[in-house]
């Protein structure tokens, strides 16, 4: 393996900044020549795109704070203020909005594509548990920030879901009296969830150097799931994956823009455009659609307790996934059977997403529970098991293999 | 005093500093902590917002009020003598939670339907419109809605939780769904006939 270049400064500046903060040179190693293998796709540019979006956030959500006010007589009407009379609030409060649905639409893929190429495998373990780490904190970022506007949604799934810490026994009451800093969800409430909301997306910032750190200990996972064993694996992460996660990044937001611009409130509850009402709960009240698998989970477990343990284990599982996996082989391209129930599981997880939008009556709750026990035996019974009975097909010599493998009818096509 | 002996007591002595500093560190980190802690229970000004009366006069039979307490919904009931009938036919084994939960009781008291008013008035039921699954307002007020708990062929009222489908009876007592705890009766007192004070 070649390694990165030892960058060496021209300039007699340069050389003297190296000795002093060699951070020229650590930019060159892990932005510019950091050598990664030449066969990913576009399934491995969502990193890129969850890097620049978390970004795009962290800007809207900023010039939002100067417009917005975290009081409950206040929030509300700041918020239309914004969308009214600010300049171009409204763009500003539809990027920020939207921009967390596209968040969690990139972070699903980014997910699925770790699952499926076994990504999670050694030596990466601690790479994945980082992320699932950076994906629980994304989860508590987006749902403080979903209360500041202070909609009926805001303030009802403010309060279901704070409520979900009463089901611990014995000292859950005085744990929700705690988050509330009074009797229900209230001015309180408001005000430190925003103060936790602006926070929280720079500790996601730091958890994610974290994660590129552990990502470049041993480089990339590729979707043949085999080590690079040489300098012709790889190429320089510039300018071939700098110019591969641009395109990517660029189609991406002309997808966000299209919400942005043609249905921003699309993935929102017309519910939230009601003021808070702490004396009325909406009639069909569901949380925003990227947490709908795990609410789902919830009310599919008829009692209080296990229901909200079932909740939180349903993510926590992940943390285990890597002991869960049985199977050396990494890429899910080369385990036949895996393959079919990775299908499965994709499916069954969009399942529950639909049982949770829905209310919890009659069928729903059936399959509710059906598509939950199946969520757990993914985990805890197939994955154990695929990996000791499966037999995986052979894989490539290596990665520069693999690749020309797959040119050569190109190759023998005749000259023109 | 040989070398060995100066090393040996060198560490010694360096250990218990350790120690020491480790020990006082830890308790002055969790002395600042506290506050830090502390400052997110509720404030003096949320404390003292914890009482309001109620006139029960207006409340005509088979209505219900709700007002605001502590920042929850007070719901309270002049029931109808069919109501309060069902909710004394009902028997302890039948009951999902069978303390009373009624903060005016003595702990360990059973759901009866005595147990869950204050004073014997068993027209006038008052509790925390707060579902004790997720803390969703219970549905009840509206005479139009279909009945919440059907015991056989009667029909008895109730409250029904809208956003996991909990079922109260007519005496606020959980019947069926995921919530476990029977409606919150709070503290309250008769001032008058027809007047009282929570909290």
């Amino acid at each position: 393996m070649s390694g990165p270049n030892k960058y060496q400064p021209t300039s007699a500046f340069g050389k003297w900044f190296h000795e002093r903060l060699p951070i020229v040179g650590f930019a060159k190693d892990h932005m510019l020549d950091f050598p990664t293998p030449k066969n990913l796709n576009y399934w491995y540019t969502f990193g890129g795109i969850l890097a620049v979006m978390l970004v795009v956030q962290i800007i809207t959500g900023i010039v939002l704070v100067m417009h917005y006010t975290p009081q409950t007589d206040l929030a509300f009407n700041s918020v239309e203020h914004i969308m009214r009379d600010v300049n171009y609030g409204w763009l500003l409060r539809y990027m920020h909005m939207n921009g967390a649905s596209m968040f969690f639409i990139a972070v699903y893929i980014h997910m699925f594509r770790g699952m499926y190429y076994g990504s999670y495998k050694a030596p990466r373990e601690v790479l994945w548990m980082l992320g699932v780490i950076i994906y629980l904190v994304m989860m508590a970022t987006a749902f403080m920030g979903y209360v500041l506007p202070w909609g009926q949604m805001s303030f009802w799934g403010a309060k279901v879901i704070t409520n979900l810490f009463s089901a611990i026994p014995f000292v859950g009451d005085s744990v929700t009296t705690w988050l509330w800093g009074g009797y229900s969800v209230d001015n309180p409430t408001l005000n430190r969830f925003f103060s936790l909301h602006y926070l929280l997306p720079f500790v996601l910032a730091a958890l994610v150097a974290l994660h590129i750190w552990a990502l470049h200990v041993p480089g990339n996972t590729n979707p043949t799931g085999i080590n690079i064993k040489g300098p012709q694996d790889t190429v320089p992460f510039h300018p071939y994956y700098t110019m591969k996660d641009a395109f990517a990044i660029v189609v991406f937001f002309m997808f966000y823009a299209l919400f942005v611009f043609y249905g921003p409130n699309y993935m929102g509850d017309a519910v939230n455009y009601v003021p808070a009402n702490p004396l009325v709960t909406p009639a069909h009240i569901k949380p925003e659609w990227y947490y709908l698998p795990f609410y789902a989970i919830l009310r599919s477990v008829p009692d209080k307790l296990l229901g909200v343990i079932a909740m939180f284990s349903s993510i926590l599982i992940l943390l285990a996934l890597p002991w869960l996996d049985t199977s050396k082989v990494r890429s899910g391209n080369y385990r036949p059977i895996f393959k079919g129930f990775f299908v499965v599981f994709a499916i069954v997880c969009v399942a529950l997403g639909f049982i949770g939008s829905k209310p919890p009556e009659g069928s729903y709750v059936i399959w509710g529970r059906i598509l939950t026990a199946y969520y757990f035996i993914h985990f805890l019974v197939i994955l154990p098991l695929l990996g000791l009975l499966e037999t995986p097909n052979p894989l490539p010599a290596s990665i520069a293999d693999d690749v020309l493998a797959k040119k050569k009818p190109m190759m023998l096509a005749p000259a023109e | 005093m040989s070398t060995a002996d100066h090393a040996h007591t060198d560490v010694n002595r360096r250990d218990f500093l350790f120690i020491a500093t480790g020990a006082v560190a830890a308790v002055g980190g969790a002395l600042v902590a506290w506050p830090f802690i502390n400052q997110m229970n509720p404030d003096a000004a949320v404390l003292a917002l914890a009482s309001i009366d109620v006139d029960l006069a207006p409340i005509a039979e088979g209505q219900a009020v709700t007002f605001k307490w502590r920042g929850n919904p007070l719901i309270v009931r002049h029931r109808t003598k069919p109501e309060i009938e069902a909710a004394k036919a009902v028997k302890m084994e039948e009951l999902k939670d069978n303390v009373a939960r009624n903060a005016n009781a003595k702990s360990g008291d059973l759901a009866t339907d005595e147990n869950r008013v204050v004073g014997g008035k068993a027209e006038y039921l008052v509790m925390l419109g707060v579902c004790t699954h997720l803390g969703c307002v219970p549905d009840g007020a509206n005479p139009s809605r279909e009945f919440a708990v059907v015991e056989g062929a009667t029909k008895t009222g109730g409250w029904f939780c809208p956003c996991h489908g909990s079922q109260y009876d007519t005496a606020g007592r959980i019947r069926k769904g995921p919530a476990p705890e029977n409606l919150a009766v709070p503290q309250y007192a008769y001032l008058s006939d027809t007047k009282i004070r929570v909290g």
